[in-house]
């Protein structure tokens, strides 16, 4: 009865507007009620947040009183989930309803079931484990005989499922497949879908059932199986080679118009269901030419087929395009894919020219010469307003210097550089592009402004940046040098085979040397055999070798100096002559500046001396260099207006060759020059080691005493407070317990301290102790218990005022990154609602610890805030910024900003595994990188290199096989990485693997910078840059590397 | 497909779907974030965004955001069609469909949705078909329920979401 009523009610009002229709809309909608109605009018008419909250928390009491009462039918429990799925979408919790959206999926008619499983679906997640209630309910409306009911059913199965509890229902699901109704078909097909992303091992005995769906009759039932396809091919396309014919097939027929009007989108044949073919096509057909050569024709016809009258079309053409860039390139189709781009670039539509900037870059990929056709649009974009365009022009903007000037464009990059609108990082590399850009320019206004502007930036890496540009910018000539425009192109040959060596080998062997034996056989052979005797006269003739190495031209250039170009020997010479003392000045992990951050204390001690030394020596570097520059320049200076090359661009060395219009073959990833010139320049560069050897040996030495003497009194007072204040911290069973990673950094000065294993003898804690480290200590008793069982970083004060102090420091926890925040209340009142909170990063994972929320800081007293951080991917260092606000008494709050720098380090732990397993890891794994280091005579004990790397970049020593070391380390949380390296004579053969493609590169750049074990005179080699790696870090690489002033142009060999 | 969020110009979230399981405050966070990247952006800017790992996709109609999060190898201008045809769906089912009716008939919007994209993927792309199945289901719906629903969207005066949109996609 009383429901009969409220029907009528409920239709009267509808009734009535229907006579007075233009009453608008509020008065109308205000009649209409249903009780989610009055909410969310009663929501509208509010003015403030805070009238918001009140009226939903009444409204959430009436539902919860509601929900709970035993007299609420399920009609009324329907109404009050509606309202509970909006207050949740308004962001107010509504936990208590959740059990009561299970049952009125479980009871209701099905009206009622279909709000509940909605209701379900929103509220809930996957591992909810009010889900495990609703597993019957799922069953029961499976067996249903009700169609609707089973659709609800594999509809919030392919929503959310508890994945322990997929058995129970996958025969269910699974029978689904032969339901005479292609709707159920198609969800059947999706559930499975679901559950094969949410736990694969689970379906894998019906994938000949996916096949059946493959061959639905219906097109719907076929589209939704290729959800499944993508997924595996996606994972191991090699097991569905065969099926390529019949995607192809498909794929014809969807774009020759064989399906039913029905699947039509304005007028577009399946336009989802084409993409998702392509897309598939295109997995199937990489580095494969048997079967991409299945597919041209009807990519061809996809391609001509287009009409370009609808976005959808252009959705089609970009991922065409993509698919005929990824496969097995047939030149022809890469010239009309190109050209279609032109059709994307050219639009005045801002979304189709972005997706065509994008797709640009897969051009150049494989052959920039089909990219020249659209420079022009190129750079025009560069004056877009939209950030995000401008971010993919810049990628490109190399290209185009052929036409503009280079003062064009980087005063274009330097408007850029002063919208508010771009984040920091992409900020970073503009700058990094105009340091590029800047020694083609020719007047440099611009580039002083930029210099002058970002010095002072508060960000560090930024600031670092304008550093680097400040000095090269100092000496135009050295800088033009230094960043050649195209002649590391010219020059990046990988002879892969190192066939140069072929002639060195044959002499050793003549004279008795062992042949060589990959190492896994050489780890079995050590294995099965007690003793390794053979090892010995191994080991003796290589180090000999070594020794003739210095007379035999064929000797050294094993080393990095392979592709060493022979025209500027005289330079080099240079070089090494005047950069002895620099190196020094910038201590092991590179360029000062940089490290702010990171060893702020240090800074902070004594920032201006140290500040000073470097600018001079740089300065002074520069102007020797500028001299013997001069001569080499002026003959580069025509090539290098005609070229315009991208180091930076991400692309790989292919690319960046053809600018000119050379007719160059695609895709050779590798050139290979004729052994003959290989070996001359191997003996030119020889050459070259040796004059460089015997000038540096006899120069500097006075000015690196003077410096050694100063820089140990530095060094030695700040050892003395780090110790002191550790002493008072620690017994003295945990101080041994504590190398910490900085402070041994330190302390390459006092060698001896690395090899022995208690390396705080070294250092005892004076009595002389500044009374001013007060404050210091104080912060420092705040440390956690933790800190004494992990290693950590110092204290390092990251910002202050009057009121407040906040220090930080790393615990390099074996699992993770924990960085602790130490607030120091300093004033002599309570601080209340004290709040950090630490920004997203888009590199780290955070999370909050609890504990964190403190409401109270009382005067004079220390709380501490930490943060648990994962690295999400392999990249060298980034920044950490955050907000600690608190309130002081008179309720005004205030607000600091902080960031901290982190690097690859502090996320690399040792890996302690056994030899045997070393081996196993090693020959599993598909990445390597492989350099060659030449170290100083004195330097080169292995004992003594292995401990630098030990410590410094917490390696795992796992064995140590005559003069071969195996060590072993992973990115948290479990990215493993395995280092062989073995010394011979005065070369050190660095040899990493990985699972992880970009791991080696970066690990190895790191271990470069552990300049101690690295013999100064050599020229750091460039990483071989893995076309993974972010154009950002291998700029950084290059720039850091060269402002050493090491590098000589052309030791570095891209992929 | 990550997840589908609409909002109004004020921010107000109108309706959000997830297709991948986050908690109630990461949600909340990645909500708040979104809408006001999203709402800062000019007209005449690009509808795609690089935010975190994923892509934003979005495009509004009349008063309302779509916005959708896809990931790296995913097309972007498929989604926006995606959202397209979602908008397309909620005209014909609505009949001229405009915030209103999203508001007030959520649910419903849910409904189609949920016919349309399946666990992040579409689903079924016929017009035809999705409301066939959705009509199927309502069908069941008492007489009062559904008239009154039909009555309250015809009278209002209504800024159609669609309305100029159908147009303005046409190249």
């Amino acid at each position: 009865m009383s429901d009969i009523v409220e029907k009528t009610l409920t239709a009267l009002p509808g009734l009535f507007l229907q006579n007075q229709s233009a009453t608008g809309p509020a008065a109308a909608k205000a009649s209409f009620s249903s009780r989610l109605g009055g909410l969310v009018r009663g929501i509208t008419a509010l003015t403030s947040k805070h009238e918001e909250e009140k009226l939903i928390q009444q409204e959430l009491n009436n539902l919860k009183a509601t929900v709970s009462a035993p007299n609420t039918t399920l009609k009324m429990m329907k109404e009050c989930m509606v309202r509970l799925i909006y207050c949740e979408m308004l962001g107010y919790d509504a936990s208590f309803g959740y059990i009561h959206a299970i049952k009125l999926a479980q009871q209701g008619n099905l009206l009622e079931k279909r709000v509940g499983y909605l209701a379900v679906s929103l509220f809930l997640h996957e591992s909810h484990e009010l889900l495990l209630l609703l597993v019957n309910t799922v069953v029961k409306d499976l067996q249903s005989t009700n169609l609707v009911e089973v659709c609800m059913a594999l509809t919030i199965v392919s929503q959310i499922f508890p994945r322990e509890m997929i058995p129970a229902v996958l025969p269910l699901v699974e029978d689904k497949l032969q339901h005479s109704k292609e709707i159920i078909r198609r969800k059947a097909v999706l559930a499975l879908y679901k559950f094969y992303l949410i736990a694969p091992n689970q379906v894998q005995h019906i994938h000949i059932k996916f096949r059946k769906a493959l061959c639905d009759r219906d097109v719907g039932v076929m589209a939704a199986s290729l959800h499944i396809y993508l997924k595996m091919i996606k994972e191991n396309s090699s097991a569905y080679k065969d099926l390529t014919g019949s995607f192809v097939t498909i794929l014809k027929q969807v774009v020759g118009g064989k399906l039913p009007a029905d699947f039509n989108y304005h007028s577009v044949p399946a336009p989802w269901l084409q993409i998702q073919l392509l897309r598939i096509l295109g997995l199937l057909g990489k580095d494969d030419q048997r079967t991409s050569e299945l597919m041209y024709d009807v990519l061809d016809e996809s391609l001509r087929r287009a009409e370009l009258n609808h976005n959808v079309t252009y959705a089609i053409l970009f991922e065409c395009v993509h698919t005929v860039y990824s496969i097995y390139p047939k030149s022809e189709l890469l010239e009309k894919a190109a050209k279609c781009i032109g059709k994307f670039v050219l639009s005045p539509k801002i979304n189709l020219k972005y997706l065509g900037l994008k797709a640009l870059t897969y051009v150049i990929q494989q052959d920039p010469t089909l990219a020249l056709q659209h420079q022009m649009t190129i750079i025009e974009c560069l004056d877009h307003p939209d950030p995000i365009i401008k971010r993919e022009v810049l990628g490109e903007y190399s290209y185009l210097l052929g036409k503009e000037t280079g003062e064009e464009v980087i005063t274009k990059l330097y408007k850029l550089l002063t919208s508010d609108s771009i984040s920091s990082e992409t900020k970073a590399w503009i700058i990094a592009a105009v340091t590029k850009l800047t020694p083609q320019a020719h007047s440099s206004n611009i580039v002083e402004r930029l210099i002058q502007e970002f010095t002072t930036s508060l960000d560090t890496c930024l600031r670092q940046h304008a550093f680097e540009l400040k000095h090269l910018h100092e000496n135009v000539k050295f800088m033009k040098g230094l960043l050649p425009v195209d002649k590391s192109c010219e020059d990046m040959v990988v002879d892969a085979s190192l066939s140069f060596l072929d002639g060195f080998v044959a002499e050793e062997l003549s004279q008795g040397a062992a042949p060589y034996k990959p190492h896994h056989q050489r780890q079995e052979e050590k294995l099965s055999q007690e003793k390794v005797l053979s090892f010995e006269p191994y080991g003796l003739s290589f180090s000999s070798s070594g020794f003739s190495g210095r007379q035999s031209p064929a000797g050294i250039s094993l080393g990095s100096d392979i592709s060493g170009n022979s025209t500027d020997t005289g330079l080099k010479e240079t070089n090494s002559l005047k950069l002895e003392g620099i190196k020094k000045l910038w201590g092991k992990e590179g360029y000062l500046p940089k490290k702010e951050s990171k060893t702020g204390d240090e800074t902070e001690a004594l920032p201006v001396p140290q500040e000073n030394i470097i600018m001079e020596n740089v300065d002074q570097i520069i102007t020797k260099k500028d001299q013997s520059q001069v001569l080499t320049q002026s003959k580069e200076e025509k090539e290098k207006q005609l070229l315009a090359s991208s180091l930076f661009v991400g692309l790989g060395s292919e690319s960046t060759i053809n600018l000119l219009g050379k007719a160059d073959t695609l895709s050779h990833k590798f050139r290979r020059k004729s052994k003959v010139k290989e070996t001359k320049s191997g003996q030119t560069t020889t050459a070259q080691n040796m004059t460089r050897s015997s000038f540096s040996s006899s120069s500097n030495v006075t000015y690196e005493e003077d410096y050694y003497l100063d820089n140990l009194q530095d060094r030695g007072d700040k050892e003395v407070k780090k110790f002191s204040l550790n002493s008072e911290l620690l017994d003295s069973e945990s101080l041994t317990e504590l190398p910490l990673v900085e402070k041994i950094s330190n302390c390459r000065l006092s060698t001896p301290s690395l090899f022995a294993d208690n390396n705080m003898e070294v250092f005892h804690p004076p009595q002389s102790t500044a009374a001013s480290l007060a404050n210091e200590i104080s912060l420092a008793s705040s440390l956690l218990e933790e800190t004494t069982e992990h290693m950590h970083s110092d204290l390092m004060e990251v910002c202050n005022n009057e009121t407040i102090s906040v220090s930080s420091y790393k615990i390099w926890k074996d699992e993770c990154l924990l960085m602790v925040w130490s607030v120091f209340n300093k004033s002599a009142s309570e601080l209340k609602s004290a709040n950090l909170e630490i920004a997203p990063a888009e590199n780290f994972k955070i999370t909050e610890q609890p504990g964190c929320c403190l409401p109270v800081i009382e005067a004079e007293s220390t709380k501490n805030f930490q943060y648990s951080v994962q690295m999400e991917k392999p990249f060298t260092e980034g920044n950490l910024s955050g907000f600690i606000n608190y309130q002081v008494m008179d309720t005004h709050s205030v607000q600091l900003e902080f960031s901290v720098n982190l690097s690859l380090l502090d996320f690399i732990r040792p890996l302690k595994i056994s030899t045997e397993d070393f081996g196993k890891l090693w020959l599993s794994f598909a990445n390597d990188v492989k350099q060659n280091v030449k170290m100083s005579e004195s330097q080169a004990a292995l004992p003594s290199t292995l401990k630098a790397l030990q410590q410094e970049l917490r390696l795992h020593v796992v064995d140590i096989i005559g003069n071969e070391g195996l060590l072993a380390c992973q990115l948290l949380p479990s990215i493993p990485c395995l280092l062989h390296f073995r010394v011979h004579g005065d070369m050190l053969a660095l040899w990493f693997r990985s699972s992880c493609s970009t791991l080696p590169d970066y690990l190895l750049y790191q271990c470069q910078k552990v300049r101690a074990w690295i013999d100064p005179q050599v020229p750091v080699p460039i990483p071989c840059f893995h076309p993974g790696l972010t154009r950002a870090f291998k700029a950084e690489c290059f720039v850091s590397v060269f402002l050493s002033s090491r590098c000589k142009k052309h030791d570095y060999i891209p992929l | 497909m990550q997840f589908m969020l609409l909002f109004s110009r004020q921010g107000k979230l109108r309706l959000q779907k997830w297709y991948v399981p986050l908690s109630d405050k990461e949600k909340k966070k990645i909500t708040r974030e979104l809408v006001q990247t999203v709402l800062a952006r000019k007209p005449k800017m690009c509808s795609f965004l690089e935010w975190r790992d994923l892509k934003i996709v979005y495009k509004r109609y009349a008063s309302l955001y779509f916005c959708c999060a896809i990931e790296d190898q995913d097309n972007e201008l498929i989604t926006l069609e995606i959202i397209h045809r979602y908008v397309e769906l909620l005209d014909k089912y609505f009949g001229s469909v405009c915030e209103l009716d999203i508001i007030f008939n959520f649910e419903k919007a849910y409904f189609i949705l949920d016919e349309f994209l399946l666990g992040g993927e579409v689903q079924e792309t016929s017009k035809k078909n999705v409301l066939k199945a959705i009509e199927q289901a309502d069908l069941l719906q008492e007489k009062t329920e559904h008239v009154s629903a039909r009555v309250s969207l015809g009278v209002r005066k209504r800024t159609r979401i669609c309305a100029g949109v159908l147009t303005c996609i046409k190249m």
